[in-house]
């Protein structure tokens, strides 16, 4: 666990509240300068774990490093971390100048020189000239950036944010993620971003960590997290995902030979996998890797044919739901309209073939919970 | 009122009903100032002209001024406590996860429904078994019960409502707890503590019930007002008394239900959106 | 590049100080315990101290403090107790109930009526409650009086021949003051609660078919109920112990239970008696409390 890169290293940290466990013995490196999510749903700890990083819960069992320095005896004011609150925190009775450089007062700076900094860091957030207005004449979208303009300016070694972005409509929320991008890759701190939302995640992160039930899931980048999840819980809280039954009929070199609802016999790399002969594991496609045909393909790859159930039109795709024999549940394929031949429109009713290339199929046991 | 609209047509029989409602509500209050500038002992109509004799003779007698000076004594000593008091419970209570603590509020406001009488006779008997003897100082302690739960109900909201996320802010941006206290909690609960202060104030100077049964020789505004009421030529003088106190008692709550309701309004309108 | 130094896991914090640190409730308990100690020497040792001397008896200028009900057995066998705690229920009832009455079309119109400055309304209505509650009393009496306002002025417009009697010394007199003087705190519960309805289960009943009276009846009045019982227990308790209007307006036909409590404390100078009468006061008030809650669990369901 121990890793001599890491910037922040957590080591076997748990959080009880009396008897309730909030956080699971969790290990973590995080590598400086890294974008880092938090990834998971409500509850699942992310919140926890990010307030333990800042100081405002105290770790029950294990310890956190930052910068080689242990944290568990530094109260949050003296940690080298800032936050950007969830509902920004900003004080009210202070003026937007006032709010950014509210932890300067600390330094002991002239005051010309705290108000150059305040004025740099609001035409940083393109809020130059905002300085005299008061919180509850801001927008949401401006009072996040001056809660992000008054950590900042700061010189933190790590900002923590606390899903920044969730009180923003969409539009807004895009943008934002362009700038904090843009901000992390032009200071060059560590960010530990925390949020639900998986495709903000896959947006912005260097590496995300997938959290449930107070444990870490999986740690990895968006892509190997997308392509090659590790367990059936991440594989479904990442993007849309089919999954199919499967029995194991026999492991060899390598491979398990399955059994598989509406595919058929399969063989597939049992990547380290222990699995008994009978056993019950899951095999997971993405949509979009399903290649839908109007007649059966004449190619290598295996093929089956299946009844389209339902189609809902997106514009630049469609999705379809085929129903295949021995399977429970439909199939769900993204397919691009753009491939859809006009003398065969994929309609409701139709027959038609799936083919999918092999390392679309992922191998995965059952969920245990 | 056309039922299909909710917000109704101006209901006459309602609004006449209102406004005979507080017509009624201040008019034997208005009486005391009206009678108090009327040139006789006797109050009734019709009225003999306009003096202000009583109100110089008022000014005249040393036993009001010197009652004057316990009640604003006593008064200024209770609220400051009570309001102290009361500051460090409400910040516990919405700060800290306290067993017990619907239990421990429900007793301090106790003395805001349960008969004043009880509390007093209740203080009284613990005092003459300490052998205490009565003073301005067991008036104090009467009022303290007493202004307590106003302090608290007045101090709790302003206490909840107010985000705890603003402390960790300023903690994490590097203030210690005294200074995010002195720059942030301070500032904002400000407004709520001189709400307090004042309302305080107000009712220990007009408090009667517990200083009945608590004064020793010293006595406060009002006992001097109860010791009066026995003589009829004094009336008058009362009247002008009351007068005076009606008078600065309105002003000083008006000002603190005034500051509180400012304090409330300037916070709901920074809640972000 | 960092390293990581080996440092034992969990490193255990012992003592009282780290429990300390780590207790919330340890730590809120502190905060708020000069309080605490006010409430406790201010509240619960008194009133643990009244319970006891209820048990004692009067000796001399001092107290028999052998443990005895005498007091109580008083309190049940002389019908004097009795009447004045019976009088002083009623004529307390009799004010909440009217007082209510009177302050719930008032509260109303200010919760459904009033769009703007509604805070305005508010203060005007309660400010008269933050005065002397003696200054109250004594308006009405300057107002009941023999040569007071009500017969001065009646007398003068000729509307009557002889001043009024029963408006001042009587439990008439008692029952139109401590009405106007708690109005506030009639006002203000049932305020909150009418103000708390929400609308739109109004506009659902109309749009239901409920006429005005119905819907009153049906959706508003019971949404309010808790502002009701709010009310009721405001100033029904306070009043029955009250002594100041019944000593300056309520003459020997009202007096009430308060007067006579004091009286133990003063002149009689019976303190284990005056401590058993408030005790006794105190269970009463429990019991119709409970009573009072009860039947309008009963009235709500009866409504629903």
């Amino acid at each position: 666990m121990k890793s001599p890169d890491a910037f922040i290293s957590i080591r076997d940290v748990g959080k009880s509240y009396g008897t309730f466990r909030a956080i699971e013995s969790v290990s973590l490196d995080i590598a400086h300068g890294e974008f880092f999510s938090l990834l998971g749903a409500s509850g699942s700890g992310k919140t926890t774990l990010l307030r333990m990083l800042a100081g405002f819960e105290g770790v029950t069992s294990g310890e956190i490093f930052i910068d080689g320095a242990p944290m568990s005896d530094v109260p949050p004011h003296k940690r080298p971390v800032n936050m950007v609150f969830q509902n920004y925190a900003i004080f009210p009775h202070l003026n937007v100048a006032q709010n950014v450089g509210y932890g300067l007062r600390r330094l002991k700076l002239p005051r010309a020189r705290q108000n150059e900094m305040v004025d740099e860091m609001l035409d940083l957030v393109q809020l130059g000239g905002y300085g005299a207005r008061r919180a509850h004449e801001l927008s949401g979208g401006q009072r996040q950036r001056i809660a992000l303009a008054r950590a900042l300016i700061l010189k933190p070694k790590v900002l923590l944010l606390d899903e920044p972005l969730g009180a923003l409509d969409k539009q807004l929320r895009e943008q934002m993620q362009v700038e904090l991008r843009r901000l992390q890759r032009a200071i060059g701190i560590t960010f530990v971003f925390v949020t639900h939302d998986q495709e903000e995640a896959l947006t912005l992160s260097d590496r995300i960590a997938v959290m449930d039930g107070g444990a870490i899931l999986q740690v990895d980048s968006p892509a190997a997290l997308y392509e090659r999840p590790r367990t059936r819980d991440v594989a479904g809280f990442i993007g849309n995902m089919n999954f199919l039954d499967a029995r194991v009929k026999g492991m060899a070199h390598g491979y398990a030979s399955l059994e598989v609802d509406g595919l058929g016999a399969l063989n597939l790399p049992a990547e380290g996998k222990q699995l008994v002969e009978g056993a019950r594991v899951c095999v997971a496609i993405r949509p979009e890797k399903l290649v839908l045909h109007d007649s059966l393909p004449g190619g290598p790859e295996k093929a089956v044919q299946g009844m389209i159930e339902l189609v809902t039109y997106l514009g630049e795709r469609s999705h379809y739901h085929v129903r295949l024999p021995g399977c429970a549940a439909p199939l769900a394929i993204s397919f691009q309209n753009s491939r859809i031949k006009p003398a065969h429109p994929a309609q409701e009713g139709r027959t038609v073939w799936i083919t999918w290339t092999p390392d679309a199929l992922i191998l995965l046991e059952r969920a245990q919970k | 009122m056309k039922s299909g609209t909710y917000i109704k047509r101006p209901n006459r029989a309602l609004q006449i009903y209102a406004c005979v409602f507080l017509f009624v509500l201040y008019l034997p209050v208005l009486f005391i100032p009206l009678f108090s500038f009327n040139d006789s002992i006797y109050v009734r109509f019709p009225m003999q002209g306009l003096t202000t004799r009583w109100y110089v003779d008022l000014w005249s007698r040393d036993t009001v001024w010197a009652a004057l000076g316990n009640s604003v004594t006593v008064g200024i000593w209770v609220s400051v406590i009570s309001t102290g008091l009361g500051v460090v419970a409400a910040r516990a209570i919405t700060r800290y996860r306290i067993p017990g603590q619907s239990a421990i509020l429900t007793f301090a406001l106790l003395p805001l429904i349960v008969p004043g009488i009880i509390f007093g006779v209740a203080l009284l008997v613990l005092l003459s078994r300490l052998g205490i003897p009565l003073s301005l100082y067991t008036v104090g302690l009467g009022h303290l019960i007493i202004c307590l739960p106003f302090a608290i109900a007045t101090l709790l909201p302003r206490f909840e409502g107010f985000e705890r996320s603003l402390d960790e802010a300023s903690a994490d941006l590097g203030e210690n707890g005294w200074w995010t206290f002195w720059r942030v909690t301070f500032p904002m609960v400000a407004p709520g503590i001189l709400a307090s202060l004042l309302l305080t104030f107000t009712i220990s100077f007009d408090e009667f019930i517990m200083t009945f049964f608590l004064s020793g020789t010293d006595t406060t505004l009002p006992i001097y007002i109860w010791s009066q009421l026995r003589f009829p030529q004094q009336f008058p003088v009362v009247l002008a008394m009351s007068s005076v106190i009606l008078a600065l008692s309105f002003v000083m709550v008006f000002v603190a239900l005034w500051i509180g309701r400012m304090g409330v309004a300037r916070e709901y309108a920074d809640d972000p959106q | 590049m960092v390293t990581v130094p080996d440092v034992p896991l969990g490193r255990p914090r012992k003592g009282f100080a780290a429990w300390f640190r780590r207790s919330e409730a340890a730590q809120g308990l502190a905060l708020m315990s000069p309080t605490l100690l006010v409430l406790l020497i201010g509240i619960a040792v008194p009133l643990v101290i009244l319970i006891t001397m209820g048990f004692w008896t009067r000796e001399g200028f001092g107290f028999d403090t052998t443990p005895t009900l005498d007091n109580y057995a008083r309190i049940g066998a002389e019908p004097i107790f009795v009447t004045f705690l019976a009088r002083s229920f009623m004529v307390s009832g009799i004010a909440t109930l009217v007082t209510i009455l009177l302050c719930y079309p008032m509260a109303y119109y200010v919760a459904f009526h009033v769009h703007r400055n509604k805070m305005l309304w508010i203060v005007l209505m309660t400010l008269p409650f933050w005065t002397s509650y003696l200054l109250r009393v004594f308006a009405w009496r300057v107002v009941l009086g023999y040569e007071g306002v009500v017969n001065s002025a009646f007398l003068s417009l000729g509307w009557i021949e002889a001043p009024l009697e029963f408006l001042l010394y009587s439990q008439t007199a008692v029952i139109i003051t401590l009405t106007h003087a708690w109005a506030a705190f009639a006002i203000l519960p049932l305020y909150v609660s009418l103000e708390k309805i929400d609308k739109s289960l109004l506009e659902a009943a109309t749009d239901l078919g409920d006429g005005p009276v119905r819907r009153f009846l049906r959706i508003t009045l019971p949404l309010s109920m808790p502002g009701v019982v709010a009310a009721f227990f405001l100033i029904f308790i306070p009043t029955t112990g009250d002594f100041i209007t019944p000593a300056l307006l309520g003459g020997p036909d009202g007096m009430m239970i308060g007067n006579l409590i004091q009286l133990q404390f003063g002149p009689v100078n019976n303190w284990p008696m005056g401590a058993a009468l408030s005790i006794v006061l105190m269970l009463w008030i429990g019991a119709l409390g409970l009573v009072f809650l009860f039947l309008t669990r009963l009235a709500k369901r009866r409504l629903a």
